[in-house]
């Protein structure tokens, strides 16, 4: 689905991801984990094309994305901050979102689960922090595309929606694509995702499924886990 | 391209400054032609007016949409679209719907006022086409002044420099190395000088279609000489048309290389 072969990027002097190699199989989930500022975002954006490598190769779906947009076609991305231009109502970015990727959408179904009818004519401006990223999450889950690409899903979401969330991602997940997700809630994490994929210092420090984590690292609960991935690395 | 021009398009046609600056040319218009209703004088009274305000107000609000429209751009880059297409298409957005609210704010008083049956038509028209050209060129100059500065301010600032420069510091450098130099024959230097600047260039190109040159003195003569003519009208239009080409390619290479 993705494969990725020595990604560098550098901001500046920081020197964000030192040769990334990963590679995605089609339909499982994965969740990127990694404390802050390891690299997460700008893997993601670079799968996307918004952040341009320094170095290294990424194909999606087998073809080398760089240069290309076409392939973007092919993805549904949930950006980690939901800004969306504030003139716009919630039903004009939807249609307009639609009229870009020339695709019809299917976001009646996904309005109805998060109750959105009564925010479709209030400007994006005018929302809350959970209810834009109810409407993020519509953007990204209506179009049938292969691979989504959540970056902090559960970002503001009550209870209720979180919990409509991850019916979301098992129903994608039956029809077998292929998801990324990142989260910093390991309880989230834990029970959508297949595998795991761990940054540290701009490269992959552990990749495995769950199960492989618990005993790599000796520890009943993921989140104990990754606390002690971190730690040893500190410590080594 | 097409589809992020028409939303920049409505997105601006529907904002409060495009009516502003809308109103504003209409009353200007109007104001002019109820005081003065002699065409030709109004023209060229106008022309003072649009050869400074124009560049302004490309320039603020090219910086000012740039900026605003952050949070849409990084919407379209991660959407099946050209990354050129959509600094383009908010590109011509915005230098579309200034042009626009020119054309329409003085066209309504002009046509009222009988333009279509007097001579003053041509001269009217070329006024347009150089407030046209100068809002492409100081839109595109502003978008790349934005797209290279991160930081708002800084860009913000940047801008109404280069606008300062263009409409005010660069003739009084122009008029003081005349008079530093007067010894030497100045006519290439001052001709080269006029046309490198495209506000000087539109100024300069309107006074000696409306007859005028004669205010200008020996200059004048020395001008008309060469933008009278056929080749030197042409040779201004290629510089008008580079003026504004230059940015649109540089947005263009900027916009292919930059991380968001």
């Amino acid at each position: 689905m993705i494969q990725i072969t020595d990604l560098h990027k550098k901001f500046g002097k920081n020197e964000v991801l030192k040769g990334l190699d990963l590679t995605i199989e089609p339909g499982r989930i994965y969740a990127i984990l990694g404390p802050n500022g390891s690299g997460k975002t700008t893997l993601i954006k670079s799968i996307l094309g918004m952040v341009l490598p320094d170095k290294g190769k990424i194909e999606v779906l087998g073809k080398p994305i760089a240069k290309g947009w076409k392939y973007r076609k092919q993805i549904d991305y949930l950006p980690q901050i939901a800004n969306f231009p504030g003139n716009l109502k919630v039903r004009e970015l939807i249609k307009m979102i639609k009229d870009l990727r020339n695709d019809e959408g299917n976001e009646e179904l996904l309005i109805t689960t998060f109750s959105l009818q009564p925010h479709l004519d209030k400007k994006l401006s005018n929302l809350s922090g959970g209810t834009k990223q109810k409407v993020n999450l519509v953007l990204a889950f209506m179009f049938n595309s292969q691979l989504l690409i959540l970056d902090e899903p559960n970002t503001g979401l009550d209870p209720n929606a979180l919990i409509k969330l991850k019916e979301l991602i098992s129903k994608e997940r039956a029809k077998g694509k292929t998801l990324l997700i990142t989260s910093h809630v390991m309880q989230f994490v834990e029970e959508v995702a297949d595998e795991i994929v761990y940054l540290l210092e701009g490269k992959i420090y552990f990749k495995g499924t769950i199960a492989d984590l618990k005993n790599v690292t000796n520890q009943q609960n993921v989140e104990h886990a990754i606390a002690v991935l971190t730690k040893t690395e500190q410590d080594g | 391209m097409g589809k992020v021009l028409k939303y920049s398009f409505y997105d601006l046609v529907r904002s409060r400054w495009s009516y502003i600056y809308f109103l504003f040319y209409l009353a200007l218009g109007f104001v002019l032609l109820f005081l003065n209703s002699d065409l030709s004088k109004a023209v060229i009274t106008l022309m003072n007016i649009i050869i400074v305000l124009v560049p302004l107000i490309g320039t603020i609000f090219g910086t000012m949409y740039y900026y605003n429209s952050k949070e849409f751009t990084e919407l379209l880059l991660a959407q099946p679209i050209k990354r050129s297409h959509i600094f383009l298409g908010q590109y011509f957005g915005v230098a579309g719907s200034l042009s626009l609210s020119l054309a329409v704010g003085l066209g309504v008083p002009f046509m009222t006022y009988g333009l279509l049956r007097s001579n003053a038509i041509f001269d009217f028209s070329l006024l347009l086409g150089v407030g046209i050209f100068l809002t492409l060129i100081f839109t595109g100059l502003a978008f790349n002044i934005a797209i290279s500065n991160e930081n708002k301010i800084k860009g913000f600032g940047y801008a109404v420099l280069l606008w300062l420069f263009m409409a005010v510091i660069y003739d009084g450098i122009f008029l003081l190395s005349l008079i530093v130099f007067e010894e030497y024959p100045l006519d290439t230097f001052s001709m080269v000088a006029t046309t490198l600047n495209p506000i000087d260039l539109s100024r300069t190109l309107i006074l000696l279609k409306l007859d005028i040159s004669a205010l200008l003195g020996y200059t004048g003569a020395v001008f008309k000489r060469f933008f009278g003519t056929q080749l030197g009208f042409w040779v201004s239009m290629l510089v008008l048309v580079l003026w504004t080409l230059i940015p649109i390619l540089r947005l263009k290479y900027k916009a292919s290389r930059k991380d968001f």
